[in-house]
């Protein structure tokens, strides 16, 4: 359009890389026409269709959900701007941002992908590879760059993978899916629970301060979990890529491609042993690199981000608004460039309106001085390089649009999957239950409370572990109950699970009704305030407990599940039906699932 | 004129309006509120206001509306609303109702129209009535009668032009979704022809397909779409003037997308 309908601001920052390719909408197009006209069988068009990034619908085959990539999280203000618009035009008015920093569009017309499609390649995006048998989105922890504790900044490398796996042949047709996760730290990342987990290292090599990193091979979440192995001490930079490719090629040729539940590569590596796991993968790692007919490298750029305070937009005379300090408290985290903080933007479930996705644009203009945002991995987004100055004024504005949800940082940000709101395999309501969860925790300002501060909630709406219940401090997955004659969607509680350093899968405990989910939360938090030692916290107790090490009146998971028992027994239906009702529903339970595609 | 009736192009481009404003052939038509109105309006406009247009909408009133404003069977009509088009467009149905041919939707609307810095005025113009024949037009209006015979046809394509969200949780048995916002591009009310017609293609809507559409109550975002479809050239389609609202009190069959909790995934 010649004219300019906005006043003008500064050009946006362009990303660094464009993921798109132009010609792969009008491709799906064509296909989905083929498929409807019946001349492509329904096994190879999902095949494609989630090549393609466009995945199945909860009970119909008319809608999909369509899953833009996001390699690192890093996102632009104007690509969030579109996709706004896509969410207005072919989904819901709302657009989710996932735990694999994806942003989701749901219940968009299976015939209207492409035009999405289309739209993404106007702003460098794809959804390629976002979902099916391929390397998925490459994460990279939202505070890599700006962390206290990292050694170095892992996003270039993380990006170069990305880069290099994306449309690349050795990527199209693994057993099953394949997740690469960059981290800055063993705490702000999920490096061992996904197939590779990088955690950047530096090593004195002959007189010379080398880079690389700690590399995790075969963890993963799922209908059943695995914590992944370290492959060796440290992986220098030049043998990333060597690396990467050759574990991939070997789950590519060992990996189970026929039962479909067991196909991913922490089966073969707990089948293999890791032992033996970890010696075929150095020799192929030897064999990648001395077979290589032409030099294979990563594409690596590490040219400095431009760090450009944004013209100060803030009010010097205002006065601190109230909430302030809670949301500080609880969203800001320091960075280790002096000045600048990074802000989480907390969402219900990572759910988001258009006008919310237009504002968050907006304020990353205006107050990010990298000039794009980093997506989280708890269903959130990342905003960087806020001046300490900015801090008041840019509260104000995220207050303006319900964009300053406080607990971002804190147990209070529950992280629910899609559940039955969208999702085939799902037996309960987990996304609702998350929204509902927070809510509470915020009605009662347990956001603040700094017991809780290092604990998280996560639910899942089937075993199958997209809302990464397993590494929860309290964790969720749905299934169905019954008393008497009746339905009730009820919750299996595992406790104690963590994601770093420490990484340990969740204690099952107890199977918890769904209408008594957030009062066993509640009366668990009750127990540990009753047993707390001074200096505590509440995964501290919990991980005192599951390991035998705890010495106060609650001392097993047994006594925990004593004292919540009460809350287990279904009441009759005539005296509280609401209790054989899921959230969101105003019937009577009962499970109705649809065929998985895949599990995320 | 012969620019402001080409038939490539949909909707008025707002620099062509600009230059025929003082054109006394030409009447333009804001479709907001009386009081915006009169806040500032495009230079020459006239104002009515949509609630006008409903408390009657026979053909006998709607011809006295175009009569008081000038309006004779000759008369180019520009009209603009503030929301989206969906206002004007179901002012343009209702003129073309009565017979009129030369109704189109400016390119942009009144907000965008200030932004580009172009004429407004405080000024009511001084309008002298026409006369205005009604030769009513049946083909494009469709009634729940209408509807609820023809909607098995294979031909007949009946579209719900409300958000996605309103349409998974009831419908018309047999219609397909296309929300009102799929109809408008970057900073224009209606997407280009080209876009409007791969739209259709993907979709499998044929040229010669009978379209009727429907929204939620008086027929302004389904007004659109109407607006959307004939511009690109397609003949037969018909409004459901009274919408889904009518459609319910009528306690017709109704569709359901089952077994899914989707108004938990909106953050609204």
């Amino acid at each position: 359009m010649a004219q300019q309908l906005r006043p003008s601001k500064p050009a946006d920052k362009q990303p660094k890389i464009d993921w798109s390719r132009r010609q792969e909408a009008e491709n799906f197009a064509e296909t989905v026409k083929l498929f409807r006209q019946g001349k492509i069988d329904p096994d190879t068009f999902r095949r494609f269709r989630l090549q393609h990034g466009a995945y199945g619908t909860r009970m119909t085959d008319d809608y999909a959900m369509v899953r833009i990539k996001v390699p690192a999280g890093q996102v632009y203000p104007y690509q969030l701007e579109k996709i706004a618009q896509l969410s207005e035009m072919y989904s819901i008015g709302s657009a989710h941002f996932s735990t694999r920093e994806n942003i989701q569009l749901h219940w968009v017309i299976l015939e209207d992908v492409s035009e999405i499609m289309q739209s993404l390649s106007d702003v460098g995006m794809t959804s390629r590879e976002a979902c099916g048998n391929t390397v998925r989105n490459v994460m990279c922890s939202p505070l890599s760059g700006v962390c206290k504790d990292e050694i170095f900044d892992a996003t270039p490398y993380a990006l170069a993978i990305a880069r290099f796996m994306l449309r690349n042949p050795i990527c199209q047709g693994l057993p099953r899916k394949f997740k690469f996760n960059f981290t800055c730290c063993e705490k702000h990342g999920m490096i061992r629970i996904v197939d590779v987990g990088l955690l950047p290292q530096i090593q004195e090599i002959d007189g010379e301060q080398r880079k690389g990193f700690k590399i995790f091979l075969g963890g993963g979440l799922g209908n059943k979990s695995f914590i992944g192995h370290q492959l060796e001490d440290f992986t220098p930079v030049e043998d990333l890529l060597y690396t990467s490719m050759a574990v991939i090629r070997i789950f590519d040729r060992l990996g189970d491609r026929k039962n479909m539940a067991r196909n991913r590569m922490r089966y073969l590596v707990n089948d293999m042993g890791w032992e033996k796991f970890q010696n075929l993968v150095l020799k192929e790692r030897a064999i990648v690199k001395s077979t290589q007919s032409v030099i294979v490298k990563l594409n690596i750029d590490e040219s400095i981000n431009e760090i450009q305070r944004p013209i100060s937009v803030s009010n010097e005379s205002a006065s601190v608004p109230d909430g302030f300090a809670r949301w500080q408290k609880t969203n800001v985290e320091k960075q280790s460039q002096g000045g600048f903080n990074s802000v989480f933007i907390g969402l219900e479930s990572g759910d988001i309106t258009a006008n919310q996705l237009r504002s968050v644009a907006e304020i990353i203009r205006d107050y990010s001085a990298e000039g794009f945002a980093r997506n989280g991995f708890s269903q959130n987004i990342v905003i960087r390089y806020v001046h300490d100055d900015d801090l008041t004024s840019m509260y104000l504005k995220l207050l303006e649009t319900g964009l300053a949800k406080t607990g971002s940082l804190t147990m209070a940000s529950a992280v629910g999957c899609s559940g039955t709101t969208s999702c085939n395999l799902a037996l309960t309501n987990s996304h609702r239950l998350a929204k509902e969860v927070q809510r509470k925790f915020l009605e009662l300002k347990l956001d603040e409370d700094n017991d809780l501060k290092d604990s998280t909630i996560k639910i899942s709406g089937c075993p199958n572990s997209c809302g990464q219940h397993e590494v929860a401090t309290i964790g969720f997955y749905g299934g169905g109950g019954r008393y008497e004659n009746n339905m009730f969607p009820n919750y299996t509680m595992s406790l104690g699970g963590r994601f770093d350093e420490d990484s340990i899968l969740g204690h099952h405990t107890a199977r918890v009704p769904v209408k008594r989910v957030i009062p066993v939360i509640l009366k668990i938090i009750e127990l540990y305030k009753e047993n707390k030692q001074s200096d505590d916290t509440l995964s501290r107790w919990i991980d005192r407990i599951i390991h035998g090490n705890e010495s106060s009146k609650i001392n097993s998971v047994e006594d925990i599940k004593k004292e919540i028992s009460s809350f287990l027994i279904p009441p009759k239906v005539e005296d509280e039906p609401d209790f054989y009702m899921d959230y969101g529903s105003d019937t009577s339970y009962h499970t109705v699932t649809g065929k998985g595609e895949c599990a995320a | 004129m012969c620019c402001m009736n080409n038939s490539d192009m949909p909707i008025i481009d707002s620099k062509i309006l600009r230059e025929k404003i003082k054109d006394n052939s030409i009447r333009i038509v804001d479709v907001r509120r009386e009081q915006d109105y009169q806040l500032g309006h495009i230079t020459n406009a006239v104002n009515l206001p949509l609630a006008k247009l409903l408390a009657d909408d026979s053909v006998e009133s709607i011809q006295k509306i175009a009569q008081d404003f000038g309006i004779s069977d000759e008369t180019s009509v520009v009209i603009y609303d503030d929301t989206f088009g969906a206002l004007s467009s179901r002012v343009v149905w209702a003129l073309q109702y009565i017979g009129h041919k030369d109704a189109k939707l400016l390119d942009v609307t009144f907000s965008q129209w200030k932004t580009l810095g172009y004429e407004i005025s405080t000024e009511v113009p001084e309008i002298e009535s026409a006369t205005h024949s009604i030769k009513e037009n049946k083909e494009i209006m469709a009634t729940a009668e209408y509807l609820e015979k023809v909607k098995e046809n294979k031909n007949v394509i009946i579209i719900d032009n409300r958000e996605r969200l309103n349409y998974l949780e009831q419908h018309i048995p047999g219609a397909i979704n296309i929300p009102y916002r799929t109809l408008a591009t970057d900073g224009k009310i209606l997407r280009t022809k080209e876009g409007m017609k791969n739209l259709l293609k993907n979709r499998g809507i044929s040229e010669d397909a009978e379209i009727i559409t429907y929204c939620g109550s008086v027929g302004t975002l389904s007004g659109l779409a109407y607006y959307a479809l004939k511009s690109v050239g397609l003949s037969n389609v018909k409004l459901y003037v009274h919408s889904f609202k009518e459609w319910k009190s009528l306690e017709k069959p109704i569709d359901k997308q089952e077994n899914a909790n989707y108004w938990d995934l909106s953050a609204e």
